[in-house]
Protein backbone atom coordinates (compact mmCIF):
# COMPACT_ATOMS: atom_id res chain seq x y z
CA UNK A 1 0.00 0.00 0.00
CA UNK A 2 0.96 3.34 -0.23
CA UNK A 3 0.26 6.66 1.24
CA UNK A 4 0.44 10.89 1.10
CA UNK A 5 1.28 11.77 4.91
CA UNK A 6 1.03 15.65 5.54
CA UNK A 7 2.92 15.63 8.93
CA UNK A 8 3.50 18.01 11.27
CA UNK A 9 7.01 19.02 12.09
CA UNK A 10 8.44 20.92 14.24
CA UNK A 11 12.09 21.12 15.71
CA UNK A 12 11.13 22.23 19.31
CA UNK A 13 8.93 24.11 21.39
CA UNK A 14 9.10 27.45 20.59
CA UNK A 15 10.58 26.45 16.80
CA UNK A 16 7.96 27.49 13.87
CA UNK A 17 6.08 24.19 12.38
CA UNK A 18 4.82 23.37 9.26
CA UNK A 19 3.60 20.57 7.86
CA UNK A 20 6.00 18.05 5.45
CA UNK A 21 4.63 16.10 2.34
CA UNK A 22 6.21 12.26 2.64
CA UNK A 23 5.06 9.56 0.68
CA UNK A 24 5.11 6.03 2.00
CA UNK A 25 5.84 3.18 0.03
CA UNK A 26 5.72 -0.59 0.35
CA UNK A 27 3.30 -0.51 3.51
CA UNK A 28 1.69 -3.86 4.35
CA UNK A 29 -1.84 -3.82 5.72
CA UNK A 30 -1.15 -5.66 8.56
CA UNK A 31 1.26 -3.27 9.52
CA UNK A 32 0.35 -0.51 13.11
CA UNK A 33 0.67 2.94 12.07
CA UNK A 34 3.22 3.65 14.02
CA UNK A 35 4.96 1.03 12.48
CA UNK A 36 3.96 2.69 9.16
CA UNK A 37 5.74 5.86 10.70
CA UNK A 38 8.37 3.63 11.46
CA UNK A 39 9.11 2.76 7.55
CA UNK A 40 8.77 6.75 6.68
CA UNK A 41 11.25 7.36 9.40
CA UNK A 42 13.85 4.95 8.43
CA UNK A 43 13.52 6.14 4.58
CA UNK A 44 14.28 9.45 6.43
CA UNK A 45 17.28 8.65 8.21
CA UNK A 46 18.26 7.09 4.66
CA UNK A 47 18.20 10.36 3.27
CA UNK A 48 19.98 12.25 5.99
CA UNK A 49 16.81 13.91 7.33
CA UNK A 50 15.89 14.04 10.25
CA UNK A 51 12.97 11.12 11.35
CA UNK A 52 9.84 12.23 12.58
CA UNK A 53 9.64 12.22 16.05
CA UNK A 54 6.65 10.53 17.92
CA UNK A 55 5.89 8.88 21.12
CA UNK A 56 5.26 5.15 21.85
CA UNK A 57 6.21 2.92 24.17
CA UNK A 58 3.77 -0.36 24.52
CA UNK A 59 3.22 -0.24 20.80
CA UNK A 60 -0.02 -3.23 22.54
CA UNK A 61 -2.64 -0.20 23.68
CA UNK A 62 -2.08 -0.61 27.08
CA UNK A 63 0.50 1.92 28.32
CA UNK A 64 -0.95 5.69 27.04
CA UNK A 65 2.11 7.06 25.11
CA UNK A 66 1.40 6.78 21.67
CA UNK A 67 -1.39 9.40 20.29
CA UNK A 68 -1.57 11.21 17.41
CA UNK A 69 -3.88 13.50 15.49
CA UNK A 70 -4.79 11.79 12.24
CA UNK A 71 -7.16 12.68 9.45
CA UNK A 72 -9.04 15.18 12.29
CA UNK A 73 -9.76 12.33 14.66
CA UNK A 74 -7.50 11.54 18.31
CA UNK A 75 -6.25 8.24 17.29
CA UNK A 76 -7.16 7.99 13.85
CA UNK A 77 -10.63 6.49 12.41
CA UNK A 78 -11.04 3.36 14.26
CA UNK A 79 -13.11 3.68 17.59
CA UNK A 80 -11.79 2.37 20.82
CA UNK A 81 -8.47 2.26 19.30
CA UNK A 82 -4.93 3.63 20.23
CA UNK A 83 -2.58 4.75 17.15
CA UNK A 84 -0.60 1.60 17.92
CA UNK A 85 -3.18 -0.25 17.20
CA UNK A 86 -4.35 1.45 14.84
CA UNK A 87 -3.67 -0.81 11.42
CA UNK A 88 -3.36 0.49 7.79
CA UNK A 89 -5.60 -1.97 6.51
CA UNK A 90 -8.40 0.57 8.00
CA UNK A 91 -7.32 3.26 5.23
CA UNK A 92 -7.77 2.77 1.41
CA UNK A 93 -4.43 2.36 -0.81
CA UNK A 94 -3.28 5.62 -1.75
CA UNK A 95 -4.86 7.44 1.16
CA UNK A 96 -4.18 11.26 1.86
CA UNK A 97 -3.70 11.21 6.09
CA UNK A 98 -3.01 14.06 7.56
CA UNK A 99 -0.99 13.72 11.23
CA UNK A 100 -0.83 16.67 13.64
CA UNK A 101 0.00 16.60 17.24
CA UNK A 102 -2.22 16.90 20.29
CA UNK A 103 -3.02 20.47 20.60
CA UNK A 104 -3.88 21.97 23.64
CA UNK A 105 -2.35 25.03 25.61
CA UNK A 106 -1.82 22.24 28.52
CA UNK A 107 -0.18 20.36 26.30
CA UNK A 108 3.02 21.96 24.26
CA UNK A 109 4.78 20.88 21.65
CA UNK A 110 8.20 19.49 22.66
CA UNK A 111 8.79 18.08 19.28
CA UNK A 112 7.17 16.93 15.76
CA UNK A 113 4.35 14.96 17.05
CA UNK A 114 5.33 14.24 20.28
CA UNK A 115 3.75 17.07 23.56
CA UNK A 116 4.29 17.59 26.83
CA UNK A 117 1.85 15.80 28.67
CA UNK A 118 3.03 16.31 32.18
CA UNK A 119 -0.21 18.58 33.15
CA UNK A 120 -1.94 14.86 33.22
CA UNK A 121 0.72 14.11 36.29
CA UNK A 122 -0.05 17.12 38.26
CA UNK A 123 -3.74 16.36 38.02
CA UNK A 124 -3.06 12.90 39.34
CA UNK A 125 -0.93 14.31 42.12
CA UNK A 126 -3.06 16.70 43.18
CA UNK A 127 -5.37 13.75 44.22
CA UNK A 128 -5.06 10.48 42.66
CA UNK A 129 -4.01 8.52 45.28
CA UNK A 130 -5.29 6.32 48.49
CA UNK A 131 -4.21 6.25 52.29
CA UNK A 132 -3.08 2.44 52.87
CA UNK A 133 -2.38 1.17 55.84
CA UNK A 134 1.46 -0.53 56.16
CA UNK A 135 2.45 -3.73 57.78
CA UNK A 136 0.93 -6.73 56.75
CA UNK A 137 -1.01 -7.04 53.85
CA UNK A 138 -4.40 -7.81 53.96
CA UNK A 139 -6.11 -10.81 52.23
CA UNK A 140 -7.14 -8.96 48.56
CA UNK A 141 -10.91 -9.85 49.30
CA UNK A 142 -11.50 -8.60 53.08
CA UNK A 143 -12.72 -5.30 51.55
CA UNK A 144 -16.56 -6.06 50.36
CA UNK A 145 -16.93 -4.05 47.34
CA UNK A 146 -19.88 -4.26 45.09
CA UNK A 147 -20.02 -5.90 42.05
CA UNK A 148 -21.40 -2.64 40.29
CA UNK A 149 -19.00 -0.87 41.82
CA UNK A 150 -16.05 -2.98 40.96
CA UNK A 151 -17.05 -2.95 37.47
CA UNK A 152 -17.38 1.05 37.42
CA UNK A 153 -14.22 1.94 38.96
CA UNK A 154 -12.77 -0.93 36.92
CA UNK A 155 -13.90 0.94 33.48
CA UNK A 156 -12.49 4.08 34.67
CA UNK A 157 -9.46 2.62 35.77
CA UNK A 158 -8.78 1.94 32.41
CA UNK A 159 -7.79 5.06 31.72
CA UNK A 160 -4.28 4.93 30.10
CA UNK A 161 -3.84 8.66 30.39
CA UNK A 162 -3.01 9.23 26.74
CA UNK A 163 -4.76 12.67 26.02
CA UNK A 164 -7.07 11.79 23.53
CA UNK A 165 -9.99 13.41 25.20
CA UNK A 166 -8.29 16.55 25.53
CA UNK A 167 -6.86 16.57 21.97
CA UNK A 168 -10.23 15.89 20.61
CA UNK A 169 -12.56 18.21 22.70
CA UNK A 170 -13.13 21.33 21.09
CA UNK A 171 -13.12 23.44 24.85
CA UNK A 172 -9.51 21.12 24.96
CA UNK A 173 -10.84 19.93 28.32
CA UNK A 174 -9.39 17.09 30.70
CA UNK A 175 -12.71 16.39 32.35
CA UNK A 176 -12.85 13.03 31.15
CA UNK A 177 -9.82 12.31 32.10
CA UNK A 178 -10.05 13.93 35.39
CA UNK A 179 -13.68 11.94 36.00
CA UNK A 180 -11.95 8.98 35.42
CA UNK A 181 -9.63 9.41 38.25
CA UNK A 182 -12.25 10.46 40.19
CA UNK A 183 -14.75 7.42 39.34
CA UNK A 184 -11.96 5.32 39.80
CA UNK A 185 -10.75 5.53 43.29
CA UNK A 186 -13.71 7.33 44.54
CA UNK A 187 -16.06 4.84 43.83
CA UNK A 188 -14.28 1.88 45.58
CA UNK A 189 -13.96 1.85 49.67
CA UNK A 190 -10.27 2.41 49.86
CA UNK A 191 -10.65 5.85 48.14
CA UNK A 192 -13.01 7.28 50.46
CA UNK A 193 -10.73 9.02 52.91
CA UNK A 194 -9.57 11.54 50.51
CA UNK A 195 -12.85 11.41 48.07
CA UNK A 196 -13.67 14.86 49.07
CA UNK A 197 -9.90 16.72 48.87
CA UNK A 198 -9.29 14.48 45.92
CA UNK A 199 -12.14 15.81 43.79
CA UNK A 200 -11.71 19.47 44.83
CA UNK A 201 -7.69 19.76 44.29
CA UNK A 202 -8.00 17.39 40.71
CA UNK A 203 -10.22 19.79 39.39
CA UNK A 204 -8.54 23.07 41.02
CA UNK A 205 -5.02 21.62 39.28
CA UNK A 206 -7.21 20.69 36.03
CA UNK A 207 -8.09 24.31 35.83
CA UNK A 208 -4.86 25.47 36.68
CA UNK A 209 -2.77 23.59 34.27
CA UNK A 210 -5.46 25.71 31.12
CA UNK A 211 -7.68 23.02 30.18
CA UNK A 212 -10.68 24.27 29.09
CA UNK A 213 -14.37 23.30 30.46
CA UNK A 214 -16.77 20.24 29.57
CA UNK A 215 -19.52 21.39 27.37
CA UNK A 216 -20.44 18.11 26.63
CA UNK A 217 -19.83 17.53 22.81
CA UNK A 218 -19.26 13.96 23.65
CA UNK A 219 -15.68 14.05 21.70
CA UNK A 220 -13.50 12.14 24.29
CA UNK A 221 -15.77 9.51 24.66
CA UNK A 222 -15.72 8.41 20.79
CA UNK A 223 -11.83 9.43 20.70
CA UNK A 224 -10.76 7.32 24.29
CA UNK A 225 -9.03 4.57 23.57
CA UNK A 226 -10.70 2.90 26.26
CA UNK A 227 -14.27 4.48 25.26
CA UNK A 228 -14.46 5.27 28.85
CA UNK A 229 -18.31 6.52 29.41
CA UNK A 230 -19.32 10.32 29.50
CA UNK A 231 -20.67 9.19 33.15
CA UNK A 232 -17.30 9.60 35.05
CA UNK A 233 -18.15 13.81 34.04
CA UNK A 234 -21.08 13.77 35.75
CA UNK A 235 -19.75 11.59 39.02
CA UNK A 236 -16.97 13.73 39.46
CA UNK A 237 -19.34 16.63 39.73
CA UNK A 238 -21.64 15.25 41.89
CA UNK A 239 -18.98 14.49 43.86
CA UNK A 240 -17.45 18.18 43.31
CA UNK A 241 -20.41 19.16 44.50
CA UNK A 242 -20.49 17.22 48.04
CA UNK A 243 -17.36 18.26 48.45
CA UNK A 244 -17.96 21.83 48.38
CA UNK A 245 -21.43 21.53 50.21
CA UNK A 246 -19.07 19.76 53.13
CA UNK A 247 -16.05 21.84 53.17
CA UNK A 248 -17.72 23.88 56.05
CA UNK A 249 -17.12 21.64 58.14
CA UNK A 250 -14.35 20.11 57.14
CA UNK A 251 -12.34 23.62 58.62
CA UNK A 252 -14.35 23.09 61.77
CA UNK A 253 -13.35 19.86 62.52
CA UNK A 254 -9.60 21.02 61.69
CA UNK A 255 -10.26 24.32 63.53
CA UNK A 256 -11.42 22.16 66.89
CA UNK A 257 -8.99 19.69 66.34
CA UNK B 1 4.03 24.18 38.86
CA UNK B 2 5.30 20.80 39.05
CA UNK B 3 3.98 19.75 42.92
CA UNK B 4 2.44 23.24 43.50
CA UNK B 5 -0.41 22.52 45.83
CA UNK B 6 -4.56 24.42 44.14
CA UNK B 7 -3.49 27.31 46.59
CA UNK B 8 -7.43 28.12 46.31
CA UNK B 9 -7.69 25.28 48.98
CA UNK B 10 -6.29 26.51 51.42
CA UNK B 11 -9.27 29.00 52.08
CA UNK B 12 -11.29 29.52 54.94
CA UNK B 13 -15.24 28.22 54.64
CA UNK B 14 -16.08 32.18 53.65
CA UNK B 15 -14.44 31.29 50.11
CA UNK B 16 -16.08 28.38 49.13
CA UNK B 17 -18.33 30.80 47.53
CA UNK B 18 -15.22 32.24 45.53
CA UNK B 19 -13.78 28.61 44.77
CA UNK B 20 -16.91 27.35 42.92
CA UNK B 21 -16.71 30.47 40.74
CA UNK B 22 -13.65 30.40 39.57
CA UNK B 23 -13.54 26.44 38.78
CA UNK B 24 -14.86 25.36 35.36
CA UNK B 25 -16.60 22.67 37.02
CA UNK B 26 -18.68 26.02 39.39
CA UNK B 27 -19.32 27.90 36.35
CA UNK B 28 -20.90 25.01 33.92
CA UNK B 29 -23.14 24.60 37.37
CA UNK B 30 -24.16 27.90 37.27
CA UNK B 31 -24.67 27.73 34.28
CA UNK B 32 -27.12 23.94 34.29
CA UNK B 33 -28.88 25.39 37.22
CA UNK B 34 -30.24 28.93 35.64
CA UNK B 35 -30.24 27.29 32.25
CA UNK B 36 -33.03 24.70 33.99
CA UNK B 37 -34.74 27.67 35.80
CA UNK B 38 -35.42 29.44 31.97
CA UNK B 39 -36.77 25.96 30.84
CA UNK B 40 -39.19 25.74 33.42
CA UNK B 41 -39.91 29.51 32.99
CA UNK B 42 -40.50 28.75 29.10
CA UNK B 43 -42.56 25.79 29.07
CA UNK B 44 -45.15 27.88 31.77
CA UNK B 45 -44.78 30.96 29.40
CA UNK B 46 -45.63 28.96 26.25
CA UNK B 47 -48.72 27.27 27.88
CA UNK B 48 -49.47 30.40 28.90
CA UNK B 49 -49.51 31.78 24.95
CA UNK B 50 -51.49 28.58 23.97
CA UNK B 51 -54.66 30.47 25.29
CA UNK B 52 -54.94 32.52 22.53
CA UNK B 53 -56.54 30.29 20.63
CA UNK B 54 -59.57 30.07 23.29
CA UNK B 55 -60.71 33.60 22.19
CA UNK B 56 -59.38 37.23 23.08
CA UNK B 57 -61.52 36.93 26.55
CA UNK B 58 -59.19 34.05 27.76
CA UNK B 59 -56.20 35.78 26.98
CA UNK B 60 -56.54 39.00 28.22
CA UNK B 61 -58.15 37.70 31.10
CA UNK B 62 -54.28 35.39 32.04
CA UNK B 63 -53.09 38.49 31.45
CA UNK B 64 -55.11 40.75 34.24
CA UNK B 65 -54.23 37.35 36.19
CA UNK B 66 -50.61 37.64 36.19
CA UNK B 67 -50.52 41.75 36.04
CA UNK B 68 -52.63 42.18 38.55
CA UNK B 69 -54.22 39.19 40.93
CA UNK B 70 -50.81 37.72 41.20
CA UNK B 71 -48.20 41.19 40.30
CA UNK B 72 -46.11 40.29 43.28
CA UNK B 73 -45.43 37.16 41.92
CA UNK B 74 -44.45 38.10 38.46
CA UNK B 75 -41.83 40.79 39.60
CA UNK B 76 -40.53 37.73 41.81
CA UNK B 77 -40.48 35.53 38.91
CA UNK B 78 -38.91 38.14 37.18
CA UNK B 79 -36.19 39.00 39.02
CA UNK B 80 -35.22 35.44 39.16
CA UNK B 81 -34.88 35.34 35.66
CA UNK B 82 -32.88 38.70 35.32
CA UNK B 83 -30.56 37.24 37.68
CA UNK B 84 -30.59 33.66 35.83
CA UNK B 85 -30.19 35.28 32.46
CA UNK B 86 -27.22 37.45 33.78
CA UNK B 87 -25.19 34.88 35.30
CA UNK B 88 -26.03 32.29 32.47
CA UNK B 89 -24.32 34.20 30.33
CA UNK B 90 -21.67 35.95 32.08
CA UNK B 91 -20.47 32.14 32.79
CA UNK B 92 -21.20 31.67 29.60
CA UNK B 93 -18.50 34.25 28.33
CA UNK B 94 -15.73 33.79 30.60
CA UNK B 95 -16.07 29.72 29.84
CA UNK B 96 -15.59 30.43 26.26
CA UNK B 97 -12.63 32.43 26.88
CA UNK B 98 -11.17 29.83 28.93
CA UNK B 99 -12.15 27.21 26.38
CA UNK B 100 -11.27 28.98 23.37
CA UNK B 101 -7.69 29.53 25.21
CA UNK B 102 -7.03 25.92 26.06
CA UNK B 103 -6.81 25.42 22.27
CA UNK B 104 -4.35 28.09 21.03
CA UNK B 105 -3.08 26.61 18.23
CA UNK B 106 -5.67 24.93 15.51
CA UNK B 107 -6.04 21.77 13.94
CA UNK B 108 -5.66 21.69 10.22
CA UNK B 109 -8.15 18.74 9.78
CA UNK B 110 -10.80 18.24 12.82
CA UNK B 111 -13.42 15.81 11.80
CA UNK B 112 -15.92 15.75 14.91
CA UNK B 113 -17.40 12.13 15.83
CA UNK B 114 -19.90 12.93 18.33
CA UNK B 115 -21.06 16.59 18.19
CA UNK B 116 -24.23 17.39 17.20
CA UNK B 117 -25.28 20.68 15.17
CA UNK B 118 -26.94 21.48 18.53
CA UNK B 119 -24.31 21.06 21.04
CA UNK B 120 -21.88 23.50 17.97
CA UNK B 121 -24.10 26.46 18.08
CA UNK B 122 -24.76 26.75 21.40
CA UNK B 123 -22.64 29.74 21.58
CA UNK B 124 -23.85 31.74 18.55
CA UNK B 125 -27.14 30.19 18.98
CA UNK B 126 -27.27 31.40 22.44
CA UNK B 127 -26.04 34.94 21.29
CA UNK B 128 -29.17 34.69 18.93
CA UNK B 129 -31.65 34.17 22.13
CA UNK B 130 -29.68 36.96 23.95
CA UNK B 131 -30.75 39.44 21.12
CA UNK B 132 -34.16 37.63 20.54
CA UNK B 133 -35.02 37.95 23.96
CA UNK B 134 -34.37 41.80 24.23
CA UNK B 135 -36.51 41.96 20.99
CA UNK B 136 -39.53 40.49 22.29
CA UNK B 137 -39.16 42.13 25.41
CA UNK B 138 -39.48 45.39 23.82
CA UNK B 139 -41.95 43.83 21.28
CA UNK B 140 -44.54 42.38 23.65
CA UNK B 141 -43.58 43.45 26.93
CA UNK B 142 -43.03 47.15 27.02
CA UNK B 143 -44.27 47.85 23.66
CA UNK B 144 -41.01 49.59 22.83
CA UNK B 145 -41.01 48.38 19.00
CA UNK B 146 -44.51 49.24 17.54
CA UNK B 147 -44.55 46.90 14.30
CA UNK B 148 -48.57 47.72 14.63
CA UNK B 149 -49.61 50.43 17.67
CA UNK B 150 -49.33 48.79 20.79
CA UNK B 151 -52.50 48.32 23.33
CA UNK B 152 -51.42 47.99 27.16
CA UNK B 153 -52.91 44.95 28.38
CA UNK B 154 -54.63 43.57 25.25
CA UNK B 155 -52.35 40.76 24.58
CA UNK B 156 -54.92 39.44 21.59
CA UNK B 157 -54.72 42.64 19.56
CA UNK B 158 -50.97 42.88 20.49
CA UNK B 159 -50.45 39.35 19.18
CA UNK B 160 -53.04 39.36 16.59
CA UNK B 161 -51.23 42.60 15.09
CA UNK B 162 -47.52 42.17 15.69
CA UNK B 163 -47.79 38.19 13.86
CA UNK B 164 -49.43 39.79 10.38
CA UNK B 165 -46.33 41.44 9.72
CA UNK B 166 -44.13 38.73 7.58
CA UNK B 167 -40.65 39.78 9.23
CA UNK B 168 -42.37 39.55 12.64
CA UNK B 169 -43.34 36.48 12.30
CA UNK B 170 -39.90 35.21 10.66
CA UNK B 171 -38.20 36.52 13.75
CA UNK B 172 -40.14 34.23 16.08
CA UNK B 173 -39.90 31.06 13.96
CA UNK B 174 -35.95 31.37 13.44
CA UNK B 175 -35.66 32.46 17.34
CA UNK B 176 -37.89 29.09 18.66
CA UNK B 177 -35.68 27.26 16.01
CA UNK B 178 -32.58 27.86 17.84
CA UNK B 179 -34.46 27.84 21.20
CA UNK B 180 -35.47 24.22 20.60
CA UNK B 181 -31.43 23.17 19.51
CA UNK B 182 -30.01 25.24 22.62
CA UNK B 183 -32.32 23.11 25.21
CA UNK B 184 -32.01 19.93 23.24
CA UNK B 185 -28.43 19.96 23.94
CA UNK B 186 -28.57 22.63 27.10
CA UNK B 187 -31.58 20.36 29.29
CA UNK B 188 -29.52 17.34 28.67
CA UNK B 189 -26.33 18.88 29.60
CA UNK B 190 -27.31 20.52 32.56
CA UNK B 191 -28.43 17.58 33.82
CA UNK B 192 -25.10 15.93 33.34
CA UNK B 193 -23.24 18.99 34.99
CA UNK B 194 -24.87 18.23 38.21
CA UNK B 195 -24.38 15.09 38.03
CA UNK B 196 -27.67 13.59 39.02
CA UNK B 197 -28.06 11.91 35.99
CA UNK B 198 -28.18 8.01 36.08
CA UNK B 199 -25.42 5.66 34.52
CA UNK B 200 -26.25 5.13 30.73
CA UNK B 201 -25.16 2.59 28.22
CA UNK B 202 -25.48 5.25 25.63
CA UNK B 203 -25.15 8.72 27.48
CA UNK B 204 -25.48 10.67 24.13
CA UNK B 205 -29.54 9.30 23.91
CA UNK B 206 -31.51 12.08 25.49
CA UNK B 207 -34.88 11.37 24.46
CA UNK B 208 -36.57 13.37 27.73
CA UNK B 209 -34.37 16.63 26.12
CA UNK B 210 -35.41 15.77 22.85
CA UNK B 211 -38.95 15.65 23.78
CA UNK B 212 -39.12 18.98 26.20
CA UNK B 213 -37.12 20.61 22.88
CA UNK B 214 -39.44 19.40 20.22
CA UNK B 215 -42.44 20.46 22.85
CA UNK B 216 -41.48 24.16 22.99
CA UNK B 217 -40.51 24.51 19.86
CA UNK B 218 -44.03 23.62 18.47
CA UNK B 219 -45.72 25.11 21.36
CA UNK B 220 -44.24 28.57 21.05
CA UNK B 221 -44.25 28.97 16.94
CA UNK B 222 -47.72 27.80 16.46
CA UNK B 223 -49.04 31.00 18.05
CA UNK B 224 -47.33 33.33 15.38
CA UNK B 225 -47.89 30.64 12.45
CA UNK B 226 -51.13 30.42 13.03
CA UNK B 227 -51.92 34.13 13.64
CA UNK B 228 -49.82 34.99 10.42
CA UNK B 229 -52.57 32.38 8.66
CA UNK B 230 -55.36 33.68 10.08
CA UNK B 231 -56.01 30.32 12.05
CA UNK B 232 -57.09 32.46 15.07
CA UNK B 233 -60.24 33.95 15.52
S1 LIG C 1 2.25 2.76 22.52
FE1 LIG C 1 1.41 2.15 24.43
S2 LIG C 1 -0.67 2.60 24.11
FE2 LIG C 1 0.16 2.96 22.14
Amino acid sequence: MKFILHVWRQAGPKAQGAFSVYEATGISGDMSFLEMMDVVNESLIEHGEQPVAFDHDCREGICGACGMMINGIAHGPMRATATCQLFMRHFEDGDTIYVEPWRARAFPVIKDLVVDRSAFDRVIAAGGYITAATGGARDANNILVAKTDADDAMDAAACIGCGACVAACPNGSASLFAGAKVTHLGVLPQGQAERRQRVLRMIAQMDEEGFGGCTWHGECHEACPKAISLDVISRMNADYLRALWAMRDEKQEQGAG
Amino acid sequence: MAGSQPAALGVGPTNRVRLFWRSTVGKKIVMSVTGLIMVGFVLLHMIGNLQIFEGAARINAYSHFLHHTINELLWLVRVVLLVSVVLHIVAAIQLTRIDRAARPVAYRRREPQAATVASRSMRWGGLALALFIVFHVLHLTTGTIQPVPFAPGDVYANVMGGFRIWWVTLIYVLAMIALGLHIFHGAWSSIRTLGVNRPKAEPLRRPVAALVAVILWAGFSVVPVAVFFGWVR
